[in-house]
């Protein structure tokens, strides 16, 4: 079952961390149509947070169709975000590893590898679009 | 949605001093509200006054629609309060407390009592006077929770807790808001953990509220907009000017917008955290010591 955590000097809402962290957990197939979610009595007695936010959390995931609570028998996972290529993620972060560990060669700093790898997201987006 | 606490142009006064004063909210049932301000900032004479142990000075303050002087059995049933100090008999032992507390009280859940105290490893034998600062929080919170009210005034709970105490304390207050749906209202003269913990905050000081507001509804209203002195007086003609800050070539604002923000390309906005603002609000209130009241 998914754990939450709160990244208290995010800039990022305590709301919008929780639904982030079943999204992305739904689009690294870390958690799978039929999963249960924790109650929010469970989150709210791990993380000592706002009943309303945890709440506020699963009924924005439940609008974005990825969830359902029924009553008295808990809040399951409806729908997966990890597309059929899924399978694929492992070569993939393996080739980005092997990126990652030849521009740290070259002295990159973590700044700008993250600007390298923006500005060639926003070039092949742009290409895409033409 | 109903109010739990409504004042209206409340005030209290001690001697020639006005602790309070111009006090007009409202706060929503279920909501889980901080009460925000610099120590003898007027916090607990609000709490006070909200469960009757004071009496305004001029205004009104009510709770579930009735003043809390009048019927006082029927409104204190559903309240729940603890003061700063945390008032308990040292001489009792913690069950002896727990059956002091049950006998009070015709709402008391005493499943709920002796689950959390056995939870917490509190020694039912041990003597109240005995027990360390941050045990003595956890059994006034105890008993003021296992009444079962619909609203919790909390002073100044977690003031002098060490983390791990803090945590627990935070834990059994949002689990008991999640079973029971109460309302809650803390007051903190720290800002950490508010965000985690409250939907809204009321921010006092000098005796006057300077903000209030459901902390989302907050944050998208404030900006920070920082550009060239020249140009500054821009941004004030449009918007409520919070606080300033000036550095060499540029001057930093921290604004409430009233309209969307159209500037110039010399401009940068960013987004303010929940403590800048708050800190904007009580900076401008020290220097306005008149006290303007949002």
């Amino acid at each position: 079952m998914i754990e939450f955590f709160l990244d208290r000097r995010s800039g990022t809402s305590p709301y919008m961390q929780l639904v982030n962290q079943v999204r992305q957990a739904l689009l690294l197939d870390r958690m799978r149509v039929g999963d249960q979610l924790p109650t929010i009595k469970t989150v709210v007695g791990h993380l000592a947070i706002n009943p309303n936010t945890v709440q506020k959390a699963y009924r924005e995931l439940e609008r974005q169709g990825l969830i359902e609570s029924t009553p008295g028998v808990g809040t399951f996972v409806k729908q997966s975000l990890a597309g059929p290529a899924v399978s694929v993620h492992p070569e993939l972060r393996q080739s980005l590893a092997e990126w990652l560990e030849r521009a740290r060669d070259a002295n990159l700093d973590d700044e700008t590898i993250v600007a390298l790898f923006e500005s060639a997201m926003q070039a092949t987006v742009a290409e895409e679009r033409v | 949605m109903s109010a739990v606490l409504e004042a209206k142009n409340l005030g209290k006064r001690f001697g020639a001093h006005w602790a309070l004063r111009n006090c007009t909210f409202s706060l929503q049932a279920g909501q889980i509200t901080a009460l925000v301000g610099p120590n003898g900032s007027g916090k607990s004479t609000l709490l006070e006054l909200a469960v009757g142990l004071l009496s305004p000075t001029e205004g009104s303050i009510e709770i579930f629609g009735s003043s809390p002087l009048k019927n006082p059995p029927d409104v204190l049933q559903r309240v729940g309060f603890t003061a700063q100090e945390h008032p308990l008999f040292g001489g009792f032992s913690v069950a002896e407390m727990l059956r002091f507390g049950k006998n009070l009280n015709p709402r008391w859940d005493d499943e709920f009592a002796n689950a959390r105290v056995a939870q917490l490893g509190l020694p039912l034998n041990k003597k109240i006077g005995k027990l360390s600062g941050g045990q003595r929080a956890q059994i006034a919170l105890i008993l003021s929770l296992a009444k079962r009210p619909d609203v919790v005034l909390l002073d100044e709970p977690v003031a002098s807790f060490d983390p791990l105490a803090r945590r627990e304390f935070l834990q059994t207050l949002m689990v008991t808001a999640a079973e029971t749906s109460a309302s809650i209202v803390l007051s903190s003269h720290t800002l950490e953990d508010l965000e985690r913990v409250c939907d809204s905050i009321l921010v006092i000081a000098d005796g006057t509220i300077q903000l209030i507001g459901e902390i989302e509804s907050v944050l998208a209203s404030h900006r920070y907009v920082v550009g060239p002195p020249e140009e500054e007086v821009l941004s004030s003609i449009v918007h409520t000017v919070i606080s300033r800050s000036r550095t060499g070539r540029q001057v930093a604002t921290l604004v409430n917008l009233e309209a969307p923000l159209v500037l110039g390309d010399s401009w940068s906005v960013y987004e303010p955290s929940l403590e800048d603002v708050i800190l904007g609000y009580l900076e401008r209130s020290r220097n306005n010591p008149i006290g303007i009241t949002a």
